[in-house]
């Protein structure tokens, strides 16, 4: 049943994830320039579906910034060009990777400063642990323990019986 | 010492939670403007021409939003929210307090938008034709309805995402569209 089941989702997902969303009526003649409307397609971000390239989008707006691309690409555009043209209209959001600058900091160092904060914190834990382990050895087995008097020996003896 | 350190998860969850306690109420009143701010606020409207709708004798170009404070509204005959914005739109035409420009979007059906305006009532001055998006993406639009208000030198002031509510428009816009008359 689970490798049914198994199987059954790989069926479902397997064709989603391949999926492209290029239209074959979107698709340039000049296979180069087709290339570089890829290459840029993969770098806006679907506005409307947020976490998706155009490329990979079957959102209408993602469809016709698709042919807009390729409008600007045929016009002549470099790929930067392109990028920019977006970027102006929209800011730094329709980029799925975002340019490393003073508004996007928290967005890059965020996630490595936690981690930091979490590694030290777990640092101090561990030294403070070891540090109480070795007070506690030092009382049971360290070198200053006094052994047993031979009065206090009989006592113990004697207090083993009673409870035997 | 030692005990601070315990305190530091539960201050780091604190701040997390207090951020993620203010964004959610930012989107729950509406102030969705903070989850896409505008690159366009205070520039030119992009240079476009648009194509009238079926039955319409005149388009509309950034060329006509020159000389007076407008609004540009991005509407489609498909759009639930702007069906609800509309009443409101005929008012403001009504009394005569600003020009509406219309954007009709992403038409299928070259005679929806035209239908559409014959049922609810026509509010814009002008209106173009924009099935690919090309208005659209040149203002950095992500879904309808949206307006933006342009100043007398062809810039735009201000994007409201969503419809124009009486609210929006008591608190906000007209103020706004009344302090940019006096700026000439």
């Amino acid at each position: 049943m689970r490798t049914f089941l198994f199987a059954l989702m790989v069926a479902v997902i397997a064709p989603i994830a391949t999926v492209h969303a290029v239209e074959p009526n979107e698709i340039l003649k000049d296979p180069a320039l087709e290339a570089r409307a890829r290459v840029v397609g993969k770098e806006l971000r679907c506005v409307v579906c947020q976490n998706q390239a155009i490329d990979d989008s079957n959102a209408e707006l993602a469809g016709d910034m698709r042919v807009l691309v390729r409008d600007r690409i045929m016009a002549g555009d470099t790929n930067q060009q392109v990028i920019d043209y977006m970027v102006d209209r929209y800011g730094d959001y329709v980029l799925l990777d975002p340019p490393f600058k003073a508004s996007t900091l928290v967005l890059w160092i965020g996630p490595a400063a936690i981690a930091g904060i979490g590694l030290i914190w777990v640092a101090l834990f561990y030294r403070r642990r070891k540090t109480q382990t070795g007070e506690t050895e030092f009382v049971t087995a360290g070198p200053q323990a006094t052994p047993l008097s031979d009065e206090e020996r009989k006592r113990l003896d004697d207090i083993l019986k009673e409870d035997q | 010492m030692n005990r601070f350190v315990y305190i530091i998860p539960l201050l780091v969850l604190l701040v997390l939670g207090g951020f993620s306690i203010v964004q959610l109420k930012n989107v729950g009143d509406g102030n969705s403007v903070n989850i896409l701010p505008s690159v366009l606020i205070n520039r030119e409207v992009p240079p476009f021409d648009l194509e009238p709708i079926k039955g319409y004798e005149r388009g509309f170009g950034s060329k006509d939003l020159m000389g007076q404070v407008t609004i540009v509204n991005l509407f489609g005959s498909w759009c639930v929210a702007c069906q609800a914005e509309h009443p409101f739109l005929m008012t403001i035409k009504e009394q005569n307090l600003v020009p509406i420009y219309g954007l009709d979007w992403r038409e299928k059906n070259p005679d929806a938008g035209p239908k559409w305006l014959a049922k609810y009532g026509n509010p814009y001055t002008l209106i173009g034709d924009d099935p690919k998006s090309v208005a659209a993406i040149a203002f950095g639009v992500t879904g309808a309805p949206e307006s933006f208000i342009v100043d007398q030198k062809g810039v735009i002031r201000y994007k409201q995402i969503g419809p124009i509510t009486p609210e929006v428009w008591d608190e906000t816009l007209w103020p706004l569209i009344q302090q940019l008359r006096e700026e000439s």
